[in-house]
């Protein structure tokens, strides 16, 4: 199993390390809700190190990326990032990416347990487009700080504007002095920063912020708790709401589609499935008790099954009720359809609702 | 947390208080401390004649779903409504208020194959 820069911190912390994408990763410190509270009212500090970073380079590196995804690439400006999808002929999800532009480079993360399999398929296709690939997986680090009181936090130790930074921009600057890229993106629903840094720079970087941060409350959040936020958020996970077989389209990402770009892998079938319509797609499902709906459980409209639960945890920011996503027939597609769900044996009463489930109720940056 | 003196414990990490015929089971601290943030408790019906070291609920932490197994055989006569609304209750009190079920002991021996308090702590260690 591979460590991450951080790994050190994680042991002195006791952090509960699970393998996760070829990684040791912190699944929680002290208790995944507790994190998931962190976040939600204050701040979180996340190891993302296990994730791929890919630098691209050369000047054709939007048109070629534009050919392979789903959403625009030559239209991002210099320091905008954006959410993408690779996908496969099919048109299913090969997976699900954020581009960074910066002025000389593109910075392309992909999820851990991809890397390999994205690494691949980006060499495989770079014949003859004059873009260079080189993998910083593994030896690069990225620490997110992510919360409501994030920019407060980080603030004092960059030396980059941080209000003035867009959601969904980044820049390049110094955090505690060590070169940074710093950007105002994540996975939890609340306003943060995901900091690319050497990973040799990591370690310092980390534990200063904890040890300044501590009185604000910032604490180390985990895998668990990530899931949980970004679950709540409706946001993706790759392998449960996206995969080979699950289109953008059926995970309720039209959005990210543009249909209006002339060609990319996967467009053909993507345009079928949007005409035919009749895909089983992905919904958010509350349960009627406190049951946990888990990955895999049946789901039934009346005596019919009609999908499965393709992601589930107790919701703490939506009064602690039991939801999930499942993926399940037009049919039952519809918010607020009853539906059933199969636990054990037994069927217990559930709701179709409209993802996500939780919005923060403040704006992100100087907009 | 060392373990409560007085209570029989099994190597399914449940605990075991018994009072005469009636026996009072809940999991351990070390069991809700693998285990994390318990969010659902299913627990044995009322009434339920339940067999020793059978299978009888679950317990379910954000991440697991666990099988719950009971330490003593006899019928279920009462159940720990308080966890429908506060299943973290036995994260905070696995010993006291975060007791699971109790039990009418259905004759002899119904102690055998369980732990002391010492030879649980061991027992802990190894694994």
């Amino acid at each position: 199993m591979k460590r991450t820069a951080l790994y050190d911190e994680h042991v002195k912390l006791r952090a509960r390390l699970i393998p996760f994408g070829g990684f040791d990763m912190p699944v929680q410190y002290q208790s995944i809700l507790q994190e998931h509270e962190a976040v939600r009212k204050a701040a979180g500090l996340f190891d993302l190190s296990h994730m791929g970073q890919f630098i691209l380079e050369g000047d054709g590196v939007a048109e070629w990326a534009d050919r392979l995804t789903v959403n625009a690439v030559p239209t991002m400006k210099p320091w905008q990032a954006r959410y993408n999808i690779f996908t496969n002929e099919r048109g299913g999800a090969h997976d699900d990416v954020i581009f960074y532009r910066l002025p000389n480079r593109w910075l392309l993360i992909v999820n851990a347990g991809n890397a390999d399999k994205m690494w691949k398929h980006l060499n495989d296709n770079v014949g003859g487009s004059g873009v260079k690939l080189t993998s910083l997986h593994g030896r690069n680090a990225l620490i997110a700080i992510q919360g409501p009181r994030s920019v407060a936090m980080l603030q004092p130790h960059a030396d980059v504007d941080l209000n003035g930074l867009k959601y969904y921009f980044c820049a390049e600057g110094k955090i505690y002095g060590k070169e940074a890229v710093i950007a105002r993106t994540g996975y939890t629903g609340e306003d943060g920063f995901e900091l690319f840094v050497d990973g040799a720079d990591a370690p310092e970087i980390w534990t200063k912020l904890l040890v300044d941060n501590a009185g604000a409350g910032l604490i180390p959040a985990g895998l668990g708790a990530r899931d949980v936020l970004r679950l709540e958020a409706g946001m993706p996970l790759y392998g449960h709401e996206l995969t080979e077989e699950i289109t953008p389209l059926q995970a309720g990402l039209g959005w990210v589609i543009k249909m209006n770009k002339p060609e990319f892998l996967g467009k053909a079938a993507l345009e079928e499935q949007q005409n035919r319509d009749d895909y089983p797609r992905i919904v958010g499902i509350v349960m009627d008790g406190r049951a946990p709906a888990r990955e895999g459980y049946h789901v039934f409209l009346g005596e019919k099954r009609v999908g499965e639960i393709r992601s589930g945890s107790v919701g703490p920011s939506v009064g602690n009720k039991s939801i999930g996503t499942a993926l399940v027939e037009k049919e039952a597609a519809t918010p607020g359809t009853d539906v059933v769900v199969h636990i054990r044996g037994t069927a217990y009463g559930a709701k179709v609702v409209e993802l996500p489930f939780y919005k923060r109720s403040y704006k992100i940056g100087a907009a | 947390m060392a373990q409560p003196e007085g209570l029989l414990y099994s190597k399914e990490h449940e605990w075991v208080k018994i009072d005469g015929d009636n026996a009072t089971v809940g999991i351990t601290d070390y069991a809700q401390d693998s285990l994390g943030d318990i969010v659902y408790v299913e627990l044995p019906k009322i009434g339920r004649q339940v067999v020793q070291f059978a299978s009888v609920g679950v317990v379910e932490s954000v991440k697991a779903v666990s099988d719950l197994f009971t330490p003593v055989g006899g019928e279920v006569t009462e159940v720990n409504a308080g966890l429908e609304n506060d299943p973290a209750l036995v994260n905070r009190e696995p010993f006291e208020g975060g007791w699971l079920f109790k039990v009418k002991l259905s004759g002899d021996a119904q102690t055998s194959g369980l732990l002391s308090a010492a030879d649980y702590e061991s027992f802990t260690k190894e694994s």
